[in-house]
């Protein structure tokens, strides 16, 4: 167990590191995923066009290699933030395509007498979305949206590709220096992902137990 | 009439105004493209010989190997994550708690860990093995996939109605018969739309091989991008080809679904309710 007791303090910052990409690129993806959701439902047909193409094109694109374009490719044409940055931005464009399919997802549960209701009584579709589907659907989409950001702590570990040095990056590390305790290495670094995913989904369930309806 | 519930059939205002508001996306997204064709031409990106590689016949014929290399991988991998899929799923309905137990700690545990981490120890542990670097991807990727499809397995199975269970029992049939005749083939049904986003799924995880240097189309726009210094005309190559291949993919499993299994038409607020998905 050598390589935990002396390495422990740089596991911890690779894990540090993961947490970092996690926040970063999970807020970009909430504020965007949200956005697109919204155009995909409105009533202008050439933003829900938009909304479905940025879904697509986001959705069937590997992650790797959007970040292959923003980590390379962006800084050839002057747009470089630090590669930190510039890995959470596909990071965070990727997963917001996941974001606005749970969202709408979510606006599909909530139930059909509910938007009638909304329309019945005059609300138009900005009311109508702020006052009753929205806040109904952000409920509905919490386990959904759970998945998406478990999946998207998994995902950080891409970054060790580009030399970022999180969780995955010191495991390999780690691997070159103490060869004999491989397993080891591998099982102890997996269960620092799977605490992080579990936290996630505990606080998902909580979530959905304080938000439940009756 | 509207497909949708959430406004109503816009008067001759409302159409003014979203007819305003859709020649302001147009103008946005004409500033966007124009923004990012001028940033291209100002950095010198759209001269030929960041180009002139994708439309050269020896390179067009090295993609196409990648690309033949990546859906080679990817059948593979589907093909043994359905197997271990439908093994383990079945494995967590057993009747014998400690194959349940077992089945439930490997898919709980292959779901959970990050599929690079898997596929980068599979590659060290297997180093001196010769293994090369296509086994270590295709066993990461069955692993994941496979864990993911026995959870879709198990769930298709348990929502296959319990009296048609009850009845195949009733007739006589044994509990293998049961599984294999009665429930399997209605769980499939159920099951199908989810089974085939997870292949779009594997088909883009194939592109993990990019860290072992497994062959592929990632691989190969690596080595075209080392040789001509052009990544973003390379990258952006690699994502077009990836669009297309798991539209194609799309399209298919959708003509299977209702060629196979039928539509089962759904009420929603929207026409075409989405599927949530996993990234």
């Amino acid at each position: 167990m050598d390589w935990l007791t002396d390495n422990y303090v740089n596991i911890l910052r690779g894990f540090g590191e993961t947490l970092r990409l996690l926040g970063v690129s999970g807020a970009l993806a909430l504020v965007v995923g949200t956005l697109v959701a919204l155009a995909r439902v409105s009533p202008v047909p050439i933003l829900r066009g938009v909304g479905a193409f940025y879904v697509t094109i986001f959705r069937n694109t590997p992650l790797l290699v959007l970040i292959l374009i923003a980590y390379y490719g962006l800084p050839e044409i002057g747009i470089d933030f630090g590669f930190f940055i510039n890995i959470s931005l596909a990071m965070g464009t990727y997963t917001a395509a996941f974001v606005a399919e749970a969202i709408r997802s979510g606006f599909n549960g909530v139930p059909l007498g509910q938007a009638e209701a909304a329309r019945a009584i005059g609300m138009p579709f900005t009311q109508s979305m702020r006052h009753i589907v929205l806040p109904q659907a952000f409920r509905l989409v919490v386990p959904p949206m759970a998945s998406v950001y478990i999946a998207l702590t998994k995902n950080t570990s891409l970054a060790a590709t580009f030399g970022i040095a999180e969780a995955t990056f010191r495991m390999r590390g780690l691997f070159n220096d103490y060869a004999s305790q491989m397993i080891q290495i591998f099982l102890g670094i997996s269960l620092g992902y799977i605490l992080i995913v579990a936290v996630i989904s505990w606080v998902a369930s909580a979530f959905e137990r304080r938000w439940a309806v009756a | 009439m509207s497909s949708t519930v959430l406004y109503d059939a816009p008067g001759p205002k409302a159409q003014a105004r979203h007819r305003l508001f859709g020649i302001l996306t147009i103008i946005g997204v004409i500033a966007v493209l124009a923004l990012i064709v001028w940033k291209l031409w100002a950095e010198d990106q759209l001269t030929a010989e960041k180009w002139e590689v994708f439309y050269t016949p020896r390179f067009i014929s090295l993609l196409a190997e990648g690309m033949l290399q990546t859906l080679w991988i990817a059948v593979l991998s589907i093909a043994g994550a359905l197997v271990f899929g439908l093994v383990f799923g079945t494995a967590k309905l057993s009747d014998h708690a400690p194959v349940r137990w077992v089945a439930w700690v490997v898919v709980e545990f292959f779901r959970a860990v990050p599929l690079l981490l898997l596929i980068i120890f599979i590659w060290f542990y297997a180093f001196e093995t010769q293994l090369g670097t296509i086994a270590p991807l295709v066993i990461g990727l069955i692993l994941y996939n496979g864990s993911v499809l026995a959870e879709t397995f198990r769930a298709g199975i348990n929502a296959v109605p319990r009296g048609q269970v009850e009845a195949a029992y009733a007739i006589g049939l044994r509990k293998s018969a049961v599984m294999r005749i009665v429930q399997l083939p209605q769980a499939i049904k159920i099951m199908t739309p989810a089974i085939i986003s997870q292949c779009v799924v594997a088909l883009k995880d194939t592109s993990l091989g990019y860290y072992i240097l497994a062959p592929g189309l990632t691989t190969i726009g690596r080595d075209i991008w080392r040789t001509f210094d052009n990544r973003l005309a390379t990258a952006l190559v690699l994502a077009l080809l990836y669009i297309v291949l798991n539209l194609l993919l799309t399209a298919l499993g959708r003509w299977a679904e209702k060629h196979i299994t039928g539509a089962r038409p759904a009420q929603s607020l929207q026409k075409n309710p989405g599927v949530a998905e996993k990234p």
